[in-house]
This record gives C-alpha cells, structure tokens and sequence, in this order.
C-alpha cells in the first residue's frame, strides 16, 4: 500500500485553535512561583547578610584558634568545632544503629494488628514532635544527675539520640516501605528465611532512602543548641574533649556564647562561624544525594 | 508491547518461535519437545503429589474459599482456571504456605504433600518453600546482577554447590535464557525485557531444585511472543518438575495443561461472595466434554 493511493482527505471546517490559558491557571501559577520565590529570597538575603558581614572573619582562624573572651582578633572555635564532631560523632554511633534496628522491627516484624505495636508508633510520631528543650530537660534529670554522668560529650550524644531517634525511625521505616514486596515474596519463595531477606535483599535496596534519613537526622543534631544548653554546652571551653567524660562546646552554642557579648568584632565572628556551620551543613547533604545516587545506579 | 519483542535478540537456531505458532510445536527449544505420546504418558500415569481435602481459606473472618478437594499428580502440569475473584491464586498459595505472609490468612483442612500434612506442627515453612518453588505474576527479579539472581537461591540455602558458575549456566539454560545473557551475567537483571525476567525467575527457582513449581498467572504481563517461549518452557519442565499453573487465559490451560480444575465465585445464603472448586479433570475432558453446566458456560464464554 503506498501513499498514493490514499485518497484525499475531506475538509471539515472545525477550529482546533485554544483559547490561551483561562485565568484562573494562570493566576494559581504565579501564586505558587510568588510563595518559592518568596523563600528563596528570604534565605538569599539572610546568607548573603551573614557572608558579608562575616567576610573579614572568614578565615583559618575559626578551626586554629580557641575561644578568647578579651582579644576577638585571636578567637577561633577550633574547640567548639572538635566538641561538635565528638558529640554527633558518638550521636551518630549511639541513634544510627538503635533506629534501624528499631524500624527494621517495626516494619518487617511487628503485626501491626497488635495493640502494644499500635502504641509504639503514635509515641514515636509524637515523639519528633516533642520541643527539643523538652529533650534536654530530660537529658538534665535523668542523663546528668540521676545516671551521675554530669555535663560531658556522652550526656550531650545521648540526649541528641534521643532527639533524633524517631526521625531516624520514621525515615528508615519509609526507605525500608519503599522496597516492593514483590522482592521479600521472591527470596521467601526461594526458601531463604525472613533474616535472609532482610539482609541480602531489603536492606541493600532500601540503603539510598537509610543513608539520606540518617544524614538529615544528623543534620538536625548539629545544628541543634536548646537542649545542650542545659547540659553544661554553655559553660566556657577552651580545650578540645579528649573523650566521653570530657567538658564540651559546639558550634550552635559558641555562636550564641559570642552574640551576647557586647563587643561588635564577636558579632562579626559569630557571623564567620555561622557561615562555617552552614558549609558544614551542605557538605553533610551533599554526602546524602552522593551516597543516594551512587546506590542508584548501581541497582 | 512490540518494543518489548524487538529487543529480545535471537540466536542461531535455538529460539524461532513467531506468534503464529504459539505453541511453536515442531521447534527445537534447548533439546527436543515433548512429543504427544509423551504428554499422553503424563496423563495416564497419574501419580499424586499433592492432595488437597477439605479446605477453607480464612481471611480474618471471611471464609474466602470453601471447601476444595482436589489432587495434584506427579510431573503434570495442572492449570487452575476461573474467574477474578474465585480463589484459585488463593489456593495456589497454600501450596508453598506462602499465604503465612498475608496478615490474617487461616488455612483449614488438610493438604499433604508425599502424604505429609503440610501445616503439620513440625513443618517449617522454609523447608517447605525450598521444596516447592513459585514464579509470581509480575517478573520479581532482585535489584542485583543476572547471576546473583540465580546464585541467591543456592546460597541461602547453604546448598552443596562444585560450581557455581555451571550450576548459573544450567538453571538459565533450562529456562530457555542462557544463549540470550551469557554475555552480560554481570549486567542488572532489570535491565532485561519482561518476558525474559520472568524465564530469569524461572532459571532463579530452578536453581534451588525444587520438586513443584507453583506459577501464579505467570504469562499476565507479556506479549505473545514471551508468552509462547514461557509456555513451550513448561512442557520442558514438565520431565522433571510437577507444575501447577493459575491463570486466566483458557486457550493456555488448553495448550498447556494436563489437567485442568475450574474454580468460581459464587453467593452463599448471607450474600457473601465465596471462592469454590466445581470440577477437576483432563484438559481434553474440560474442554471438550465438561460434567458441570458452568464449567461449559464459562469455557464457552458466556459467562466470566
């Protein structure tokens, strides 16, 4: 059949053409591109304020150089930024582990028709929504004094596990949802055992989704200043933590320490050590997506 | 559908099925076809394997199906037939215990397999599962390589394997894949067509040598042409391997099957719709010469 053959086709006078765009789309568009526009710039505008402000400060200082409440131009938070990693360093060490388990638990295992399973997970939603002062509270009463381990790195970490603890939980519980159940019927159907499956197929498909939770859940420890307030994070420090039971600052508290001071080069400094922070920040997600699309693809 | 076809590459000789020939019955698969005669021994050595008295399938409360009877015969291949909704995948799944997954599902009455009860109090269901493989609807192959997906089986299993790269090239070569992805057993099982995941899956519950192998609707989601490969890859198996097969396509429990059993939903006296087994026979008999009404009404397409 070739095209010459067909035959010629008859016109109708129908019209194809739109109308444009009705205007109530057009309007909820803009309103939607307003509301990120909106946000964008209020957070361009306030990291903009602090680099310029923070500009002269922004320097080797800030990791070399101790805490110095007379001569700002020799104050650095090298001793805030080492008590920082010991103390989500060890958070890490503590809730990672804890909070996988806990949802590997809560997902693969618990029957969910159970009253005492139904419990457990409305406390832990409520749970990340707790004030994180509520947190240090409790970190105070019974970390500190009643377990006797007074205002040191381990009191800190394990005060932030318990802050993040649920928002670990949750975000493996949904990693861990992510992987289709076709995969835990295909290895059950082989004879593995639920174990086996769980190891061997659930965990590797669902490590993207774990590592970004996890990370984020870090994220929030260090940035993270109310509760460690009450756990001695406040008192002045000017030598590194040298383990558990050491005296400690972070990053968040130095920052607070210094803006209430009243000379303005602390002020500057405070802005340097912020900007510092938020590198620190970004570095942390980016090491999400890396980890994220690297398993990606190797799937 | 036909992008899935194209991209199957096809080797010398060995795979030259086209959709005219479902059946593809005068052509060499890996070795010769069964022959007729041989599918008529099938038949008439009738030798049960499984057996099924009395069951009922609870969901929670609901009896979803009633009391089925019925027997599965050694190195045949049964087709289990019957509308959406009437039990029959339902059943399939007791098989391999596979529905101790489902929260909630009851088995009652009594299923034995080489005369052992199946939900016996010493029964683990791993063992059982070991012994009786399952290929699902849609292809499940693992995120993972081609060979990982085959070699999984054997190693959770702990099974005594010399090697296991031959042991990789059997289990693909008797299902039908080995001369489509020996080149690539270190390539993502993803990365495959739909109808060649679903012989991955096959290969990957081969490998584990099991005795039954339960197919739930496994041509569902292919093409003709898939579909015919995986069909004429049954009749291999058939040798070696008993196989109960679900699925909804009657011209293919007609090709395929020894035996046929057709299940259907129906109301019980409180309106509520229930699986049930109405008869159990050859294929030939089902098909032809049915002993029940709506057997032939649902054969003949008027109703289902």
């Amino acid at each position: 059949m070739s095209l010459t053959q067909t035959p010629p086709m008859p016109t109708r006078d129908i019209s194809l053409e739109g109308r444009g765009e009705p205007i109530g789309d057009k309007i909820f568009r803009w309103l939607l591109l307003t509301a990120l526009l909106l946000s964008m710039l209020f957070l361009v505008v306030l990291i903009s304020f602090l680099v310029i402000k923070g500009w002269s400060r922004l320097d080797s200082r800030i990791w070399t150089n101790m805490p110095n409440p007379r001569r700002p131009q020799l104050a650095g938070a090298q001793s805030a930024i080492m008590g920082t990693i010991w103390v989500v360093g060890t958070t890490a060490i503590i809730s990672i582990p804890t909070g996988i388990a806990a949802a590997i638990y809560l997902e693969e295992y618990a029957d969910r028709t159970k009253r005492f399973n139904q419990l457990i997970e409305v406390s832990i939603q409520n749970l990340a929504a707790v004030p994180s002062i509520i947190f240090g509270i409790l970190g105070l009463a019974f970390i500190a004094r009643r377990l006797g381990l007074g205002f040191t790195v381990i009191t800190a970490a394990l005060t932030l596990s318990l802050l993040i603890l649920p928002t670990v939980i949750i975000a493996t519980r949904e990693a861990l949802r992510a992987v289709p159940q076709s995969i835990r019927f295909g290895s059950l159907a082989l004879g593995a055992t639920q174990w086996q499956t769980i190891w061997k197929q659930v965990l590797p498909a669902a490590i993207p989704g774990i590592a970004t939770g996890q990370i984020l859940a870090l994220s929030r420890a260090i940035g993270e200043a109310a509760p460690l307030l009450l756990l001695g994070g406040l008192t002045f420090v000017t030598t590194n933590p040298t383990g558990l039971d050491s005296a400690y600052t972070v990053l968040p508290i130095q920052i607070y320490n210094w803006i209430s001071l009243p000379k303005e080069e602390y002020q500057i400094l405070a802005a340097a050590t912020i900007v510092f922070l938020l590198i620190l920040l970004l570095a942390m997600n980016a090491v999400a997506i890396f980890i994220r699309n690297r398993y990606q693809k190797r799937l | 559908m036909s992008e899935q076809t194209t991209r199957i590459p096809k080797p010398a000789g060995a795979m030259t099925d086209t959709p005219e020939t479902p059946s593809g019955a005068d052509q060499p698969l890996v070795a010769p076809r069964p022959t007729l005669s041989e599918q008529a021994d099938r038949v008439a050595h009738f030798q049960p394997i499984i057996d099924v008295r009395g069951l009922h399938v609870f969901y929670g409360d609901f009896d979803a199906v009633r009391d089925v009877d019925m027997s599965f015969g050694k190195n045949q291949i049964t087709a289990m037939i019957g509308p959406s909704g009437c039990g029959k995948s339902t059943v399939l799944r007791c098989f391999n215990r596979t529905n101790d997954l489902v929260a909630g599902a009851r088995v009652e009455g009594k299923i034995t397999y080489h005369s052992q009860d199946l939900y016996g109090p010493e029964v683990d269901p791993i063992e059982v599962r070991r012994r009786i493989g399952m290929v699902f609807q849609k292809p499940n192959p693992f995120p993972k390589s081609i060979y990982d997906n085959i070699a999984y089986g054997p190693r959770v299993n702990k099974m005594k394997v010399d090697n296991m790269d031959d042991l990789v090239q059997e289990a693909l070569e008797r299902a039908a894949l080995w001369g489509e992805v020996k080149d690539q057993l270190k390539k993502s099982a993803l990365a495959l067509s739909g109808g060649q995941q679903q012989r991955l899956c096959i290969a990957r519950c081969i490998a584990v040598k099991p005795e039954v192998i339960l197919m739930d609707e496994p041509c569902a989601s292919l093409d003709p042409l898939a579909t015919a490969k995986i069909e004429d890859l049954m009749q291999e198996l058939a040798r070696d391997y008993t196989i109960i097969i679900v699925t909804h396509n009657m011209q293919q429990a007609a090709r395929v099957s020894d035996r046929t059993s057709f299940f259907t939903a129906e109301l019980d006296e409180h309106d509520i719709r229930f699986g049930r087994l109405i008869e159990s026979d050859l294929t030939s008999r089902i098909f032809t010469n049915p002993s029940d009404q709506r057997t032939e009404d649902y054969i003949s397409g008027r109703f289902g």
